[in-house]
């Protein structure tokens, strides 16, 4: 499979990653060798197999809604990179 | 007395007899990783004031009778993926190069209720992705068997750090061979559990419908111990398996009468080297010798199960890795415009090149218009490998053979051609889709002293019988020691 330079762009854009020219370059390169190879899967006839998540079949995992973990804010805050007053601090989103 | 040559479990017991004092055997492994990790880089942390202090706590309840467990006071290694309250915890990532969680994982806090002293936190691929530990921003781990070859990955420095005596055991996760594959490539131990079996609560995620926390250790004694006492149920994991079966230690009898052996024909073939393929017949041998019923078969599916595990394993990784986004915790870039950017460029210079193409791919495969031709495909892949193992179990207790196609490779080799790597998982990556237990243990070594592994995979919780037929082959052979690691104070 042929990926377009509109589609690293894209998927770069999904993945929250900027590439620099020289790794679109290779992230082309990369991915269409990966697809290719991934498409032997296409030798197989799935048409009535049912699509498999999890090869245990778990039900929903419900508790009972009580808050068990304290409060660690001022320790959670320690690895942020920046903080203020308390929060998290982030660049300024709007005007 | 040379501590740093004993098992975990005989170190257990001669500090329960008052030979050995928990200090004692804890300063034994700081020095050696003091002396010998210069060499390998099996470490990324050493907790050296923590270990110490842990230490003489332990000490004190094992004298007041509080603390009688095999592993108390034994010291064990942490994959770095794993949170340790107050210890960095790295992934090995550049992006995670100053994260100390605020929590310890529940494997890790498991054992040290047991009384195990965590020595620090070893060397991994970045985010658990690759098979070399070569992806480390940390530097590559080296092979104690050969300093110019790769330890195995992705948990390459616990098991290079059992290997080289500077531990004598550690934990490590497996997403499509991680545990195993380290271990068959440095000679040690090492077992992944059944999807469920521990829990991965704290264990930072790459795969996880994959994931597996799992023990390495020099023999089968030592990772069932271990084992047990790291497979409880946690409600804080809510794909952990509530089981009563976790006496893991009552299977290590060296006994296999009537144990039903299948050896896949398709593990058997071209790819395979000849030297890895006689050692696994000739294992084959000693456990027939031993009265197991040893037969070939067809699996099938084995050339399905990379691509895909690729696609899936991708498309979870990109994402439980879009949480790194340099706001909460780790690594933020230095310049930016906007918010946006500031993701963008925190993310580009965090990340590795192996981690940021199976981020792209993941992406790729999850967009819309491709979800269903990769995605959804891959899933459907996926429910017929499992099926084809579930018609193996009926006619086997273990399925038999290699663990990888070659041993250890040199460093650099792989890392040019990524779907070269990938295909070095062939045997082992088809054990994490349908979500069985397995066990790498050494069967012999290559024409150039390199070990070989033997893989037995067993169905879904049934690890006493895969624990069982290695403890009786184990029985058979004595533990190897690399090299360097036996000239050691000649």
């Amino acid at each position: 499979m042929t990926i377009t330079d509109e589609t690293i762009d894209y998927v770069g854009i999904l993945a929250k990653l900027e590439l620099s020219d020289e790794e679109k370059l290779q992230a082309k390169k990369d991915m269409s060798d990966m697809l290719d190879y991934v498409s032997k899967l296409n030798e197989l006839d799935t048409e009535n197999v049912e699509a498999m998540s999890h090869t245990f079949s778990y039900n929903n995992v419900f508790r009972e809604d009580v808050v068990i973990n304290g409060d660690n804010r001022d320790n959670l805050l320690k690895n942020a990179p920046e903080q203020k007053d308390g929060c998290y601090k982030v660049p300024k989103t709007f005007d | 007395m040379d501590i740093m040559s004993m098992t975990a479990t005989e170190i257990g017991r001669k500090i329960k007899a008052g030979e050995i004092g928990v200090v004692e055997a804890v300063k034994a492994c700081l020095e050696s990783i003091e002396k010998y990790d210069k060499e390998y880089n099996c470490f990324v942390t050493v907790d050296r004031e923590g270990a110490i202090s842990q230490a003489e706590e332990i000490q004190k309840k094992i004298d007041a009778g509080e603390l009688t467990g095999p592993l108390a006071g034994v010291p064990i290694a942490i994959k770095d993926n794993m949170c340790q309250e107050g210890v960095l915890t790295s992934c090995s990532s550049k992006i995670l190069s100053n994260f100390v969680p605020t929590y310890t994982s529940d494997a890790v806090l498991k054992l040290m209720e047991a009384g195990a002293v965590i020595i620090g936190k070893t060397n991994m691929d970045e985010f658990a992705m690759g098979s070399t530990t070569e992806t480390s921003y940390y530097g590559e781990t080296k092979n104690p068997w050969d300093i110019s070859r790769v330890p195995g990955g992705s948990s390459g420095g616990s098991a290079a750090a059992v290997a080289a005596e500077e531990v004598p055991c550690a934990l490590g996760s497996d997403t499509g061979g991680s545990i195993r594959q380290p271990a068959s490539f440095c000679g040690v131990t090492g077992i992944k559990p059944t999807y469920g079996r521990v829990s991965r609560y704290g264990l930072i995620a790459y795969g996880s419908s994959l994931d597996q926390i799992g023990p390495l250790a020099k023999d089968v004694t030592d990772c069932a111990t271990i084992l047990e006492i790291i497979s409880q149920y946690d409600s804080k994991d809510s794909t952990s398996v509530n089981r009563t079966d976790n006496d893991f230690t009552s299977a290590l009898c060296d006994d296999v009468k009537g144990l039903k052996i299948g050896l896949p024909r398709d593990y058997f073939t071209d790819g395979l080297d000849p030297e890895i393929k006689e050692a696994v017949y000739q294992a084959a041998e000693v456990l027939k010798r031993k009265g197991a019923i040893v037969e070939e078969f067809d699996l099938g599916m084995v050339e399905y199960a990379i691509p895909a595990y690729y696609i899936i394993a991708s498309a979870e990784a990109s994402s439980n890795l879009e949480r790194f986004d340099g706001v909460k915790y780790g690594y933020r870039t230095d310049s930016y415009t906007d918010l946006h950017n500031m993701y963008k460029k925190s993310r580009s210079e965090g990340f590795g090149a192996e981690v940021k193409r199976r981020i792209m791919l993941g992406s790729f495969v999850l967009s819309s218009g491709y979800y269903d031709a990769y995605y959804v495909k891959a899933l459907k892949v996926k429910a017929l490998i499992k099926q084809a193992y579930d018609k193996a179990f009926e006619k086997y207790d273990i399925i038999m053979g290699p663990v990888a196609p070659t041993t250890a490779l040199k460093l650099g080799e792989s890392l040019s051609d990524p779907i070269k790597m990938y295909l070095g998982d062939v045997y082992t990556v088809p054990v994490n889709l349908a979500g069985l237990p397995g066990i790498s243990l050494p069967c012999g070594y290559d024409r150039n002293g390199m070990p070989i592994g033997l893989q037995m995979v067993g169905n879904a919780f049934e690890e006493k019988k895969i624990i069982r037929a290695a403890y009786a082959y184990e029985q058979t052979r004595a533990y190897k020691r690399p090299a360097g690691v036996c000239e050691r104070g000649l």
